[in-house]
């Protein structure tokens, strides 16, 4: 039996396991890098094998094994990033810092590293130095930036504030995440509610999870609730990790209070006493708002013992920072994390409501379902019934971003179609749209009266949306995104099953081999069986989701393909390029 | 637990209610291929995915299931059985499974689902990515090339006093199972023996251990676990008269065994003699085709530009193609290269090898020479291919079924210790 927690700020009722991240981002953050002798030493005071603690640290990229610099800066390279210059932007800093991408420069003053959306994606291009965010860069503001780095100036002196870009709210005061928030007012209702009651008002309103899945939120909640363990656990998933998605940041950012109300009130219904909120790594600069925001809410009785002045409903929240790593989002390898291992999904043997955090039984909700669970008190069911459309009522938040004049946060009425939403972002010429980030569905921007709800099941006429829209004019090449995506799936997926590990890995050379002219008939129909095959047999959503873009983009594209291979057809010999393949023999030809 | 009713492929079935359903399945004479699993493994593994079925409608792992009353399964449809397949074949791709020239042959649980599952070769492009073969362990070798990253080793090989001994290292398709030689070292030699056994592949070896059993002698050479082992060669057409046929057939970047290999068919040579007349070929020592043939069979991969030519003569001379042979199939031996740039390998032949002359300085280069490609290609990357024979070499049983079949029709299928990788 491991001994308990002795962290600042974590639980007593937390084994000492449970804080190994923070351990390593001590380290990480102290000496540039997870040395062998910090290993050695986090393996003696957990009893664990040094293996072990090793495979925890290297599972997590904000982690280094090698000195890592004094300044780490990780440029993003989502398509987002991409589309606005990625490559320009690493020339800047290379040119300025000294270092290749992925490696430290010789002084070992800067590391310089790549990393999947760091959740800026309206402020491209962006960057993080030390975990500050830096927005809007150019390579002036480049070089300015390392040159004051290298006098001495800290990050976090220099870096940008992110602008929270709310950019649309339902008119005529029909905004629910935005509307003016009172800390407590939702918990003051509680007594009156019971949980019962709150769990009614769920239902009533239809609130689904906001993760992606729309699991409603009330059957989770009832799930847990009606277990008889005495120790539950509330999780609030901020791992927004979804490329071109940044709508928890802004509303941890711009809202925290409702968001850790809704916490409150959810271990209030299943009758848990600890929340956790785990914060992606690359959203670290948050960290003091949400610390700040605990402390206000403990100062005016809404976390602690007996919350909102209820006798005997104590609940508290600590924050756990992630360290780099999407599958995280996945609930289940979120769970992992929190308990100090690899972010490894589970089987599903067990749902987290059964046994979960510590084998716990555990509500993990999204950031937006938490908010949105507090703004339904504060609302009441019949006024937030009123917005959206019936079946599907309530609103969304979305991160637009990509080609268009306006990225940033829109909060559409479910119902809104996507011909709106394009003329409300003012959208540039565009050709297809990529909703819910990289795993979700690719459309083409034609299908413009299709509408955002949840009244059909994925496949469907009404899109469901996650949380990302993202734009792609004409002038952007169909293949090179679908090349950044499965490179994205490819280093984010946590290895441990065939399908995704290696599937990512042979989707990834298939499309390189499409896009240097190499495909044939054949090579497209592998893709979609291939595609089918990972989604069918992987073992969590990365995997399933993986390549859905990628088969859609070829069902829903067809004469853009059709154009690529028009010359093939029929052969017997498959494309080879031998000029390529004696390349590198020809090096040895003798010069004469 | 009491028993409970289940269905396989609408068939109805009976088992303790509980029982993981890749046991309850073989319990009742139905085999689903499974790699990871363990029996005693709880919560089960669920990492290689090859027991992947449709359950209640829904696609799962088999190992992650268990049986209770009115449990419906789907098996054996024609897209979950190729599936599997696909799930296996990943596996051969990923890895540099180089079967002829690997200690745990016969013995390996990868290669046995291969067998089971009839795979000649993978429809995925192998990876060829460089691994690590460690040494550091001072009575195991870790054998990186051929891990499956199943996760039994890290779930089940602890010392006693609960350290783990191997733990999955990195992310992504960068993951390794990584050895802690510390705690390794604490392992009791029964300990460490257990170890190299669960490993369902070569990955891990037992330094200084003798082979004890020859090949085609080992667990899985002989006899399928499947009752009804049937692997056909092909949907070919009804049986025909024995018309007299034309072949050809070649070497390319092989070793010439495949060829020694179909001569080991001794007397039943003559028959083939009478049936066919053999045009290019080092049977006849043709060296140009003199008139098109029926069948063509082509032994070794592409590693030079000459390979690439020759095979494309030979698909445009020949109606039907069939490559036989690892090194055709996928590169095979001389494919151990393909993992390393060619210039690494070149330098190492000529100007840094013990036998290369002191102060060397030259790598053979000449207009009149075949060009050497950038990594050795397997002959269906090249040219459209019919049939694939595996085996190094292919048993001459197998190949002469494949020929017969091909040009004279009539069902014909493969037994199971006809169908090798070594």
């Amino acid at each position: 039996m491991s001994s308990p927690s002795t962290f600042p700020g974590y639980f007593p009722v937390e084994p000492a396991r449970s804080q190994l991240l923070a351990e390593l981002w001590q380290h990480q953050l102290q000496a540039g890098y997870i040395s062998a002798a910090a290993i050695q030493a986090l393996a003696g005071r957990h009893h664990l094998s040094a293996v072990e603690v090793e495979g925890v640290a290297s599972f997590y990229h904000f982690f280094h094994r090698q000195p890592a610099g004094r300044h780490t800066i990780y440029l993003n390279n989502s398509i987002l990033a991409e589309l606005r210059g990625f490559d320009q932007l690493q020339a800047a800093f290379e040119t300025a810092t000294g270092a290749r991408i992925g490696t430290v420069d010789p002084t070992g003053t800067f590391g310089l590293f790549t990393t999947p959306c760091i959740g800026l994606s309206d402020q491209e291009p962006a960057a993080l130095i030390d975990f500050y965010p830096f927005t809007h860069l150019t390579t002036g503001k480049v070089q300015d930036i390392v040159q004051q780095l290298q006098q001495g100036a800290r990050a976090a002196d220099l870096c940008d504030h992110p602008a929270d870009h709310i950019r649309y709210t339902p008119p005529a005061g029909r905004t629910i995440f935005f509307a003016p928030y009172a800390r407590g007012e939702a918990i003051r209702q509680l007594p009156a509610l019971g949980p019962e009651g709150v769990l009614e008002q769920l239902r009533i309103a239809d609130l689904k999870g906001r993760g992606g899945a729309f699991f409603p939120t009330h059957k989770k909640w009832a799930a847990c609730r009606a277990t008889e363990d005495a120790l539950k656990f509330i999780v609030c998933n901020a791992d927004e990790g979804e490329p071109g998605t940044f709508k928890d940041r802004v509303l941890l950012h711009s809202q925290p209070g409702s968001v850790l109300e809704g916490m409150v009130v959810a271990g209030y219904t299943v009758g848990a006493r600890y929340g956790i909120l785990y914060l992606r790594g690359e959203y670290r600069w948050l960290a003091p708002t949400l610390h700040a925001e605990i402390a206000a809410f403990r100062a005016a009785g809404l976390l602690g013992t007996n919350v909102g002045g209820m006798p005997g409903f104590d609940f508290d929240i600590r924050l756990e920072i992630g360290a780099g790593a999407y599958v995280c989002g996945e609930e289940t390898a979120l769970l992992e994390s929190l308990e100090g291992k690899r972010g490894e999904p589970r089987t599903k043997w067990f749902y987290p409501v059964e046994k979960g955090y510590l084998q716990r039984p555990t509500v993990i909700n999204n950031v937006e379902t938490f908010a949105a669970a507090t703004r339904l008190l504060q609302l009441g069911t019949t006024a937030y019934l009123q917005r959206g459309i019936p079946g599907s009522a309530g609103t969304k938040l979305i991160s637009v971003a990509g080609d268009c004049q306006r990225p940033g946060i829109y909060e559409i009425e479910w119902g809104m179609t996507v011909g709106e939403l394009l003329d409300l972002c003012g959208a540039q010429d565009p050709f297809f749209l990529q909703v819910s980030g990289p795993s979700g569905e690719c459309i083409p921007a034609t299908a413009s009266d299709r509408r955002i709800s949840l009244l059909d099941l994925p496949g469907g006429n009404d899109i469901r949306c996650g949380g990302s829209f993202m734009i792609f004019n004409r002038g952007r090449d169909l293949v090179s995104i679908l090349q950044n995506f499965a490179r994205f799936f490819k280093h984010e997926s946590c290895g441990v099953c065939t399908p995704c590990r290696a599937g990512n890995f042979l989707i990834e050379r298939k499309l390189e081999r499409l896009q240097n002219g190499l495909a044939d008939r054949h090579d497209l129909e592998d893709l979609k069986s291939w595609g089918h095959i990972m989604k069918a047999t992987s073992r969590c959503g990365l995997g399933k989701t993986a390549t859905h873009t990628l088969v859609q983009a070829i069902e829903k594209f067809p004469a853009y393909f059709a154009a690529r291979f028009a010359d093939t057809d029929n052969s017997i010999y498959r494309k080879f390029d031998l000029a390529a393949a004696v390349a590198d023999y020809e090096k040895y030809k003798p010069k004469s | 637990m009491p028993t409970c009713n289940f269905w396989i492929d609408g068939k109805q079935y009976t088992a303790e209610a509980g029982t993981n359903l890749v046991d309850a399945a073989r319990a009742n004479g139905i085999f689903i291929p499974s790699l990871c699993y363990f029996p005693h493994l709880d919560p089960p593994l669920g990492t290689c995915r090859t027991c992947t079925c449709q359950i209640n409608g829904r696609y799962n792992p088999a190992c992650t299931e268990s049986v209770r009353e009115g449990l419906k399964v789907e098996v054996y449809t024609p897209e979950l059985v190729d599936m599997r397949k696909a799930l296996v074949e990943m596996m051969f791709a990923e890895g540099n499974h180089f079967c002829p020239a690997c200690e745990k042959s016969g013995n390996c649980d990868l290669q046995h689902m291969g067998y089971e599952l009839g795979i000649s070769t993978s429809r995925f492009p192998h990876l060829f990515q460089d691994r690590l073969i460690d040494y550091r362990p001072e009575r195991l070798v870790l054998e990186h090339n051929r891990c499956i990253k199943c996760r039994r080793c890290v779930e089940e090989v602890f010392t006693a006093d609960g350290h783990r001994v191997f733990m999955y290292l990195n992310r992504g398709n960068e993951t390794v199972v990584g050895i802690d030689y510390e705690q390794a070292a604490r392992l009791s030699d029964a300990e460490t023996r257990q170890a190299a056994k669960i490993c369902p592949t070569g990955a891990i070896l037992l330094r200084g251990k003798t082979l004890a059993e020859p090949f085609g002698n080992r667990t899985f050479d002989l006899h399928s676990v499947q009752s009804s082992y049937q692997h056909p060669i092909s949907e070919g057409p009804p049986a025909t008269p024995r018309k007299k046929k034309t072949i050809a057939t070649v070497s390319l970047a092989g070793c010439f065994g495949c060829h020694m290999s179909m001569l080991d068919i001794d007397t039943e040579f003559l028959e083939v003699a009478e049936l066919v007349t053999f045009n290019k070929s080092p049977l006849t020592d043709i060296k140009t085709f003199t008139q098109r043939c029926d069948l063509g069979i082509v032994e070794g991969g592409c590693a030079n530009a000459e390979n690439i030519e020759t095979l494309r003569t030979f698909r445009e001379m020949c109606d039907i193609l069939v490559v036989m042979g690892e090194c055709a199939l996928w590169g095979g031996v001389p494919a151990l290269r393909n993992t390393f740039p060619l210039g690494e390998c070149l330098e190492e032949a000529y100007l840094h090898s013990l036998t290369s002359e002191p102060g060397e300085r030259t790598i053979p280069y000449s207009e009149d020479l075949p060009k050497i490609l950038n990594r050795v290609y397997g002959c269906h990357e090249i040219v459209e291919v019919d049939y694939l024979i595996p085996g190094c070499p292919p048993a001459a049983s197998h190949i002469w079924k494949v020929v017969k079949s091909l040009l004279w029709g009539g069902d014909d299928s493969l037994l199971y210790a006809e169908f090798k990788y070594d």
